[in-house]
């Protein structure tokens, strides 16, 4: 049925027909036959230099010793072999000497970098600026103290956490969740915190929420709202929030509290990479 | 005494689902208890009517086209549904913020991703194979579909199976496989319904009046057989309890992970390869009017194909848990299927040698050449990343989601709205489709979308894959992953907008396809009935 009825110099036709379809008697092409016997040629070559069939009890190793497991140990062997020595120093070094050696502190910084994208930009963002809940690194207010030792000790022991005993650790009570508080206390209070820091709020409320703070916030906030770094109280001075700093953001820590976590770090990272991460945080900006 | 059967079934079923419904675990099973028990009932009720009734005679020499053409309309509807997912799920990753907060838990990226999988491969792909199939089968067997009304059972039941599938998907009801992703009970329905469709098309080869049986017919065969296959060992679990969505997978670890990728690569093998082919096969040749270029380059590339593309699964392996021996077979594997896929690429362009004028004139033929094209990139593409260095750079990359789709989007895509633009003049017996311009429209927006798709996935995923690898010089890694999404917006708006060109193309489609039907020109009595050729 076909309309273009086949041309004279044409090959015939297998001269079946479905439908109108027929199909021409062409041999292979030549290149593609060619290129499939290589392919074939070439994985038989392949499969005997590198590990393929399988038998009884294993599979053929190959003629090359290949093995994608031993390559990935031998580039990790490498790199730690390459950097053994600097790890040492870095290991035993006086933390607040690392700056002052150059080599050393090139070292801990790009080691830090690489640990900090890792392990800590999950929460703490890849800019290490934080996030709602998480702090910002990049400044200079810090809840646990912002010099490197004890930034060495935050990452080593962790915050808050069930996993080691050396854990930062504080807690706020829940004011309203718990009934320690009114609900009339809490606005007051709320409204007393937001006048520290300069917010717009309601200025009628300040002078019994003055009073509420002295007798429930003051013996960790300070009686000037300015924090305690030992018990990990933040500044409520100042315009930095870690959970926001709305009217109701504020509301909503003083009623049910909060409880920011964070992991130790002693059992998944080696000391030389906590001094790293320790050294390129306290040298992100905010360092004392 | 047939209706009688058919009462009690349907009766049993509804009731069952009822009470399925009840004892519900989980939201997706109660969701899909409930479709299943409205589905029974309501069938139950239209049989309980009709009993006693005449039923219309038959003609047996007569072509089964009404059930095709309903699988050309389920077609065109889903793939617009599935592209329309698609282009969502686009713009959720390049702007996360579309992942609503209200809606979380339905719509969010996890839950759309694998409607929009789904509804493209198995409900835009899978009508477009069994309509196409139906109508190839019995036009070059010269013989009616075997089985009654059984096509009209494997037609609903497959539409009822995505309903399911994706009622599972959007309600959380799934067993995490990829391309795999419903549970068990669904499975076994799709199970009865694979097996009612190979033995309708078994049976209607069986009873051909052709001496021989056709290229694209041994192209279906084999997918329909080797999906049977593929869905019952990936898809062997043992539900937790009846009443509820779970189940516990037979195998176990880095085994489970080897059947899963035997599975998902061979889908991609049968279902969008193999089976495409079949329609490749028929389609081309017809809308070309010329005799395919070679048989026997047809038998070699057939065989060829069917023998190495089930052994190249390992490839989506490399580098994990699994032994290094299977990895590099699968890869061998892989490189030498290169030419056997191409095969069908060669033929099918060949065929045209003599007609390449049409390619100017025939925006049909030139959308079912460029399918061709990307078949053969992307069959060029698949073995290269499927060698062990260059996966290694491919692998978790963009550049994996942006092979797929040149073969979705290109090859499935273009040869499926090929043979639906031959398919909907033929079938509702028009003289032409109504309009040229707009499949030339189709043909300029899919391709360049489908451009900027593909060129916008090669460019992100080398990216991130050499930011991924990239350490300084004491070997630490200088970038953190958030780092390497954050340099992806722009191609990720750029992936986005080929993806809405794609859609655009596509709804164009269905308005032209729906103004054939309506308003082109009726023709006069076509040949529908079974007469043997030469």
């Amino acid at each position: 049925m076909s309309k273009q009825p086949v041309q004279k110099n044409e090959v015939s036709t297998t001269g079946h027909e479905w439908d109108g379809i027929e199909e021409f008697n062409n041999p292979l092409p030549r290149w593609w036959l060619w290129t499939f016997y290589l392919t074939i040629i070439w994985g038989i070559g392949y499969t005997i230099a590198y590990p393929a069939w399988p038998g009884i009890k294993g599979a053929t190793e190959g003629m090359l010793g290949f093995s994608t497991r031993a390559e990935v140990a031998a580039d990790i062997e490498a790199v730690n072999t390459q950097n053994e020595a600097i790890n040492t120093r870095l290991a035993s070094a006086e933390l607040t000497e690392i700056a002052n050696d150059p080599e050393l502190n090139g070292y801990a910084n790009s080691a830090g970098a690489a640990v900090f994208k890792t392990w800590c930009a999950q929460c703490h963002g890849s800019g290490a600026a934080g996030a709602k809940g998480y702090p910002n690194l990049l400044d200079n207010d810090w809840l646990w103290g912002g010099d490197i030792e004890s930034i060495h000790q935050t990452v080593t022991a962790g915050i808050r956490n069930e996993e080691n005993f050396d854990a930062r650790y504080s807690e706020m009570p829940a004011f309203g969740r718990d009934e320690l508080l009114e609900d009339e206390q809490i606005d007051q209070v709320v409204n007393f915190v937001m006048s520290l820091s300069g917010d717009p709020m309601d200025a009628s409320l300040v002078g019994e929420g003055a009073t509420v703070f002295a007798d429930n916030c003051a013996s960790c906030h300070g009686d000037a709202g300015l924090g305690d770094r030992d018990q990990g109280a933040p500044n409520l001075a100042d315009a930095i929030w870690l959970f926001g700093g709305s009217y109701g953001d504020i509301r909503e820590t003083v009623y049910n509290s909060r409880f920011g976590v964070m992991p130790s770090w002693d059992t998944r990272l080696t000391e030389a990479q906590i001094r790293a991460v320790s050294a390129y945080v306290h040298q992100l900006g905010g360092g004392e | 005494m047939v209706n009688i059967v058919k009462l009690v079934v349907l009766g049993v079923v509804t009731l069952f689902a009822m009470i399925a419904a009840n004892y519900a675990r989980d939201l997706a099973y109660m969701v899909q208890a409930l479709i299943v028990m409205l589905v029974a009932g309501g069938l139950f009720l239209w049989t309980l009517r009709g009993v006693g009734e005449e039923k219309p005679a038959i003609n047996q020499g007569e072509y089964m086209d009404d059930v095709i053409r309903f699988g050309v309309v389920a077609t065109a509807l889903w793939g617009v549904v599935g592209f329309l997912v698609g282009v969502v799920i686009a713009f959720q990753l390049a702007f996360p913020v579309l992942n609503f907060e209200w809606s979380q838990g339905i719509t969010n990226f996890g839950r759309l991703r694998p409607l929009h999988t789904s509804a493209v491969i198995f409900a835009f792909g899978g009508n477009a194979l069994i309509a196409t199939s139906f109508y190839v089968v019995q036009r070059t067997s010269a013989a009616r579909l075997w089985g009654g009304n059984l096509a009209w059972f494997v037609f609903w039941g497959y539409q009822l199976f995505i309903v399911l599938a994706a009622t599972g998907y959007v309600f959380g009801g799934t067993q995490g496989k990829e391309y795999a992703e419903p549970e068990w009970h669904v499975d076994l329905w799709l199970t009865i319904v694979w097996v009612a469709y190979l033995a309708v098309f078994l049976g209607t080869i069986i009873k051909r009046k052709e001496k021989h049986i056709y290229v694209a017919n041994w192209f279906f065969l084999s997918f329909i057989v080797t999906v049977a296959m593929l869905h019952l060992v990936n898809n062997a679990t043992i539900p937790v309890s009846i009443f509820g969505s779970k189940s516990v997978i037979l195998w176990a670890g880095v085994q489970d992970a080897m059947v899963q990728w035997w599975y998902g690569h061979n889908a991609v093998g049968f279902f969008l390869t193999a089976g495409f082919l079949g329609m490749m096969y028929y389609f081309i040749p017809k809308q070309a009017e010329r005799p395919v270029f070679s048989y026997k380059l047809s038998i070699i590339h057939f065989w060829a194909l069917i023998f190495l593309y089930i052994w190249a699964g390992p490839h989506h392996l490399h580098y994990t848990a699994l032994p290094d021996w299977a990895s590099t077979l699968g890869m061998v594997f892989s490189i030498i299927l290169w030419m056997p896929s191409w095969g069908g690429m060669i033929n099918g362009l060949m065929t045209l040698s003599g007609a390449w004028d049409k390619l100017r004139t025939d925006p049909v033929i030139r959308m079912m050449v460029i399918s061709l094209g990307f078949y053969g990139m992307s069959t060029f593409e698949g073995p290269m990343m499927s060698i062990r260095a260059v996966n290694s750079l491919s692998h978790y990359t963009d550049w994996t989601i942006g092979h797929v789709h040149s073969g979705a989007l290109g090859w499935n895509g273009m040869i499926t709205f090929g043979a639906l633009y031959f398919l909907v003049p033929v079938l509702w017996k028009r003289e032409r489709l109504y309009s040229l311009t707009m499949v030339s429209w189709h043909f300029w927006l899919a391709t360049i979308g489908i451009i900027l798709y593909a060129a916008s996935m090669w460019v992100t995923g080398i990216m991130e894959g050499l930011m991924w690898r990239e350490v300084d010089a004491n070997g630490f890694l200088v970038n953190s992953f958030a780092d390497t999404v954050a340099a992806k917006l722009p191609m990720y708006v750029v992936r986005g907008l080929g993806g809405v060109m794609y859609l655009t193309g596509a709804i164009i489609m269905c308005v032209n396809l729906y103004l054939t039907v309506r308003r082109a020109p009726a023709r006069e009595a076509r040949l529908s009935v079974a007469v043997p050729a030469e």
